[in-house]
């Protein structure tokens, strides 16, 4: 598989504060990435140093291999982080006009990414006159016009109305989807659930997990499940082995798996035993939920 | 090189201020020729500005890159908020994001610092060169082309200039403030030369000063009015000779090279170490 990006022991520190602490990990083409963690984890950060605007204190990064300089790699790259940065006073199509010498891309790509954010009909209008969620879409579209290798996108969502969020999603779905390789930093959960396959789990700076969305946690999943003789299914529950924890909540029993096993074999398991359930459901636990016991300790 | 050029293009012309700061520019430029019109009549007396020998070749280069010189305050103004906006817009970490290099994008701001000096010492040459064709007493090319070297000290005069403008804008990252701060150096050098002055002497005060960045732009082109043979009549009317060199000399060139050099490399050297 082609590497995109290698992140080698990576340090950055402010002062006394260490934002980013050898952080290592690899971007691989075609997946769809999220770095997850709390405000203030060192996401920015990092995609700062990568993108060449923050400078590393120690460690290493290499775009394709190493053997294009940052700058140079950047031109296959597309990015935005935090707000989108244009020129208030040139109109859309002149920003890009000037992405596109900066880039070295032909104009004709303009047109093209503006009709897939859905700005065409405004791309005359002075930036300033944009709204948030235009002025993000706009700013999707500059990072599109490269056709990049890679699109990275830094909390695109933040500060969004709901309409706008679901925009800005949809528009993501649809590139990963086209097979362009992504990486997401975000604090919202349930945002990176939606798109991504792997994750990097951050906090304080150091990573606490890089690896597929769902073996973030080794975990066999959990039963819902509902019947009329609740406390008679607590206690049979509670004497299986194959059950680590048993949770009672409005009604609501969750048993929470030690090893594999099938939600028809459940069934069976507790019917045999003379339990009749009104209501059955196999789940894994969410991102949410993996988050938060991965952070906990 | 084309390249960025035209980056800078795009981002100074869609620019409704900084087009009409350049066109006022160049057409107070122009205005200069207006000097030549200047009439006074008092009674018995008729006074043209153009008939007392300003326009001749080749004093004209002295006096009109002088004057000219002036102006450069409007360029600088565009020079420092180009520079500065960047910083306010955040478009700086965006250009680089995008894939320019942060050398690329010091070099395409002293290209700009580059094209506007040559364009303005072009332009004064022109005017120069019809107002004389028009007013001065000499027209043998050996006069009309003696003394040029006034033309490439204004170029290295605006070139000096508008790269410390740069530097002030990306150290200060605010027009204001960074023009603010171009009047108060101003004024510190002037009080280091009356410091100077009053410890010492004016010739110790001046030969020190003259390394400073103002003071070492402005030394390139000496006031040219009392070369003028009208004050020198009065001059010599009431006693006084004056002995005054004005030539360019070569190590005033070099003093502002060394100060522009500088300038750049300190802009690039912040790039480099600041965190955007």
């Amino acid at each position: 598989m082609e590497t995109i990006l290698s992140i080698d022991r990576l340090t950055k520190k402010f002062g006394y504060l260490t934002a980013v602490n050898e952080l290592s990990f690899t971007i691989e083409k075609g997946n769809v990435y999220g770095i997850l963690g709390p405000n203030g984890s060192g996401k920015s950060t990092t995609l700062g140093i990568v993108l060449n605007v923050v400078n590393k204190s120690s460690g290493n990064f290499q775009w394709f291999g190493g053997n294009v300089s940052t700058h140079d790699a950047l031109k296959k790259v597309g990015a935005i982080i935090e707000r989108p940065n244009f020129y208030p006073y040139m109109t859309a199509e002149k920003n890009l006009e000037l992405v596109c010498k900066i880039k070295g891309v032909p104009h004709h790509k303009i047109q093209e990414k503006l009709e897939v954010v859905g700005l065409a009909d405004r791309k005359d209008s002075k930036f300033r006159t944009y709204s948030l969620g235009m002025k993000q879409r706009l700013a999707i579209a500059s990072a599109l016009l490269n056709d990049p290798e890679i699109l990275i996108l830094d909390e695109p969502t933040n500060g969004l109305d709901p309409q706008g969020i679901h925009q800005i999603r949809q528009l993501i779905k649809q590139i990963a989807a086209d097979g362009t390789t992504i990486l997401l930093a975000s604090h919202l959960l349930d945002e990176v659930e939606k798109v991504c396959s792997h994750v990097v789990v951050l906090q304080k700076g150091k990573k606490l997990y890089s690896g597929q969305v769902d073996e973030m946690v080794a975990s066999h999943g959990f039963f819902e499940l509902r019947c009329s003789e609740q406390e008679k299914a607590v206690a049979v529950l509670q004497n299986n082995p194959t059950f680590r924890e048993i949770k009672e909540e409005n009604n609501l029993i969750t048993a929470f798996l030690n090893e594999p096993m099938e939600a028809d074999t459940f069934n069976r398991l507790m019917f045999d035993q003379g339990i009749v359930l009104s209501h059955l459901v196999k789940r894994k636990e969410s991102l949410e939920e993996q988050f938060l016991a991965l952070t906990e300790n | 090189m084309l390249r960025l050029l035209q980056i800078e293009y795009i981002k100074l012309w869609n620019n409704r201020s900084s087009k009409v700061l350049i066109t006022a520019y160049f057409v107070l430029l122009l205005c200069i020729a207006l000097i030549a019109t200047v009439n006074f009549d008092f009674g018995e007396i008729h006074f043209q500005v153009a008939e007392q020998g300003i326009f001749n070749f080749p004093y004209i280069w002295h006096f009109n890159t002088y004057i000219a010189a002036w102006l450069k305050l409007f360029l600088a103004i565009i020079i420092v908020s180009m520079t500065a906006n960047e910083y306010s817009n955040k478009t700086i970490k965006q250009n680089l994001i995008d894939g320019l290099s942060k050398w690329e994008f010091i070099y395409s701001k002293f290209l700009t610092v580059l094209s506007f000096a040559a364009i303005s010492t072009v332009f004064v040459f022109v005017v120069s060169m019809v107002l004389g064709l028009i007013y001065s007493d000499y027209n043998e090319a050996s006069i009309i082309f003696s003394d040029l070297e006034y033309l490439l000290a204004y170029f290295i005069k605006l070139t000096g200039f508008f790269s410390f403008c740069l530097f002030l804008g990306m150290l200060i990252k605010r027009s204001a403030f960074a023009l603010g701060f171009l009047v108060i150096w101003q004024i510190i050098e002037g009080v280091f030369y009356l410091i100077l002055r009053s410890q010492f002497n004016s010739d110790t005060a001046s030969s020190v000063t003259r390394f400073f960045p103002l003071n070492s732009m402005s030394n390139l082109i000496k006031e040219p009015g009392s070369r003028l043979s009208a004050v020198r009549t009065v001059a010599s009317q009431i006693g006084e000779t004056i002995t005054k060199d004005y030539s360019v000399h070569w190590y005033e060139i070099v003093i502002v090279l060394i100060w522009t050099a500088l300038f750049i490399y300190w802009s690039y050297a912040l790039l480099k170490k600041r965190d955007l």
